[in-house]
């Protein structure tokens, strides 16, 4: 599968990417795209609307309200917002810790290298989620205190990938004439192996997005993550928990959005990795 | 093979101490006077004196940090903020209900995964495709919303399965079948979101592995010298994929339990991740931390477990230090 634009040719890829992109977009119009959740008006009037309904102000509502007479679209639309922000922002700092740690226990292998690892391996035996709950319960849940913990608990899988690519480049030869020609060590580590390493790093990362995804809308289901009233995917379903016998769609429409999100992020991360790893598995 | 038993129970130990340090820090960290944090906004001032003498404020912090190390290692975990009961109770009473949920659930989600997963490898085509489908859609569902919809339809829609707790409230009138019975109905919907979840994960993993042993030289070698397909996947391939997926046992177990947690708190299951739960909500600190540290030493204990079944089915990693005889 040599040349650059065989990625759109996987089915997979061009799934995941289509629906990531799908919910980017949305997520960046939002106010184009849906009513602004602080705004919405007559209360009772529109409480509990089925799908697909016009409401007594001719408001047209293709997911139906909640029980407070809220437009479940456009409360998805901005939870998008939130959740695919939280999301890549938690990804984002664990993809930094993860390289910052890979890259200095893979660089400097002698008593750091062990130091580092022995903290990796530490933090991989945690129990991610209990972790989490420890931490939100400790400080007042925000956004910011999902994506900090979210990152904090989520750099071990990136540090351990960085660490295996940062060794086996460094033995490499450009690797011992940049030192044989006087480059220093932080200086060869950046400019000549670091960028080396950057591709398991981006599967990762890929993959990772979606479960920070899923782990935030974890966290704001159990009131610990994002408060209400900023919608947010975890929340939203957790504020149709309690109305699962009369209006069933408020609690599914957050959880298809979050499924097909996450699935999405799995398949692209598949894709890219089959394609890096042409040995590997997938192929027929 | 012993002693490097021994030095893995060792790293365990290692990382249970390490979860409790983290926690003695962390609540060091968080806003607030940590004596009060640990008894509560309703607690009298003696119980909040005898509470910061028993951390030793006014000591030194290193002192102060054996102390509590010692406290919570002995098993001395404190009262509920929240109920004024003891800790340890609350603890010793909930564990097994976590460890039975989450262990039928590893079995049943492995055997089945491993099922999917070889039948994917082995037969290929339209069958892989539409069960890739399906694996990656389970792998990527969240546990609480998929709890909600099975609650949704088999409770509310079907009338059929209990969505709450583990036995029925007549339960103790019930005898012989008809509490079995009752216990299977109340287990039927956790055990089935967590089930389902794990297959999408295993079967991934194990249809991986087995398409990577399938062009190893040892198979073309099999099927060379005549063997059936059947043999050849049952007895090369399927052998020697498992040994990583055992690796992965070990590997899931963070994951399932942090599940659990989730799953507990759905379905109002009596185990420690409810409590755990319940507890974060109401801010009760002395069952937070005993809860985190019992998660941390069933993981590691399973961690073990997984690690032990390894060894146990690949002679290759049996690490034997050099002058033990073989």
């Amino acid at each position: 599968m040599p040349g650059g634009g065989s990625l759109l040719r996987d089915p997979r890829a061009r799934f995941g990417l289509a629906v990531l992109a799908l919910a980017i977009l949305a997520a960046v119009m939002a106010p184009l795209l849906a009513v602004d959740p602080s705004l919405q008006r007559d209360i009772v009037a529109t409480r509990f609307l089925p799908p697909l309904s016009t409401d007594l102000h001719d408001g047209f509502h293709l997911l139906g309200t909640d029980r407070f007479g809220r437009d479940v679209w456009s409360r998805l639309v901005y939870g998008a917002r939130v959740s695919l922000g939280v999301g890549l922002l938690a990804v984002l700092l664990s993809v930094v810790i993860g390289m910052a740690v890979g890259a200095a226990a893979g660089f400097w292998q002698g008593r750091i290298g062990l130091v580092l690892l022995g903290l990796t391996d530490f933090a991989l035996a945690l129990p991610r989620v209990v972790l989490l709950l420890l931490l939100a319960s400790l400080w007042q849940p925000s956004a910011a205190l999902v994506i900090i913990v979210l990152g904090l608990t989520g750099w071990m899988t990136i540090a351990r990938l960085v660490h295996g690519e940062v060794r086996a480049l460094a033995a490499r030869p450009f690797v011992e004439s940049a030192v044989a020609l006087g480059v220093g060590g932080p200086r060869v580590l950046i400019r000549h192996i670091l960028p080396n390493a950057l591709t398991p790093v981006i599967v990762a990362a890929a993959l990772g997005v979606g479960n920070a995804i899923m782990l935030e809308a974890g966290l704001s289901f159990l009131g610990l993550g994002v408060q209400p009233p900023t919608p947010s995917w975890g929340n939203l379903i957790a504020s149709g928990r309690d109305t699962l016998v009369n209006a069933p769609w408020v609690a599914t429409a957050p959880g298809v959005a979050l499924v097909l999100v996450v699935v999405a992020a799995t398949l692209l991360g598949d894709a890219v990795r089959d394609r890096l790893d042409p040995a590997g598995r997938g192929e027929k | 093979m012993l002693s490097a038993f021994f030095r893995r129970a060792l790293a365990g130990l290692a990382v249970i101490v390490g979860v409790v340090t983290l926690m003695f820090f962390l609540i060091r960290l968080a806003p607030g006077d940590p004596a009060l944090l640990l008894v509560g906004p309703t607690a009298t001032l003696e119980q909040l004196d005898a509470q910061r003498q028993a951390l030793g404020l006014d000591r030194p912090l290193p002192e102060q940090y054996a102390a509590w190390l010692g406290r919570f290692l002995r098993g001395d975990w404190g009262s509920s903020i929240a109920t004024g009961r003891p800790v340890r109770g609350m603890i010793s009473a909930a564990w097994p209900a976590t460890v039975s949920l989450v262990g039928l659930s590893l079995v049943l989600s492995y055997i089945i995964g491993i099922v999917v997963g070889a039948i994917q490898a082995t037969r290929g085509g339209r069958l892989d495709t539409t069960l890739s489908v399906v694996t990656v859609t389970l792998f990527a569902l969240p546990g609480y919303w998929l709890g909600l919809m099975l609650v949704m339809v088999f409770t509310y829609w079907a009338r059929a399965l209990p969505a709450f707790g583990a036995a029925g409230f007549d339960a103790d009138f019930l005898t012989g079948w008809d509490k079995v019975a009752d216990r299977l109905r109340h287990l039927a919907l956790p055990l089935a979101t967590l089930t389902l979840i794990g297959i999408g994960g295993t079967a991934r993993f194990v249809r991986g592995a087995m398409l990577d042993v399938r062009n190893a030289p040892h198979v073309a070698i099999a099927r060379a010298k005549g063997l059936s397909p059947v043999q050849v996947t049952m007895r090369h391939v399927l052998r020697n994929a498992l040994i990583p997926v055992l690796t992965l046992l070990g590997l899931s177990l963070p994951a399932l339990f942090s599940g659990a947690v989730f799953i507990e708190a759905i379905f109002a299951w009596p185990g420690v991740g409810r409590i755990m739960v319940e507890a974060v909500g109401a801010r009760d600190y002395p069952v937070v931390m005993a809860a985190t540290a019992v998660s941390a030493t069933l993981v590691v204990l399973g961690n073990l477990l997984a690690e032990a079944l390894t060894a146990w089915a690949d002679p290759r990693l049996r690490v034997r230090p050099s002058g033990e005889a073989a």
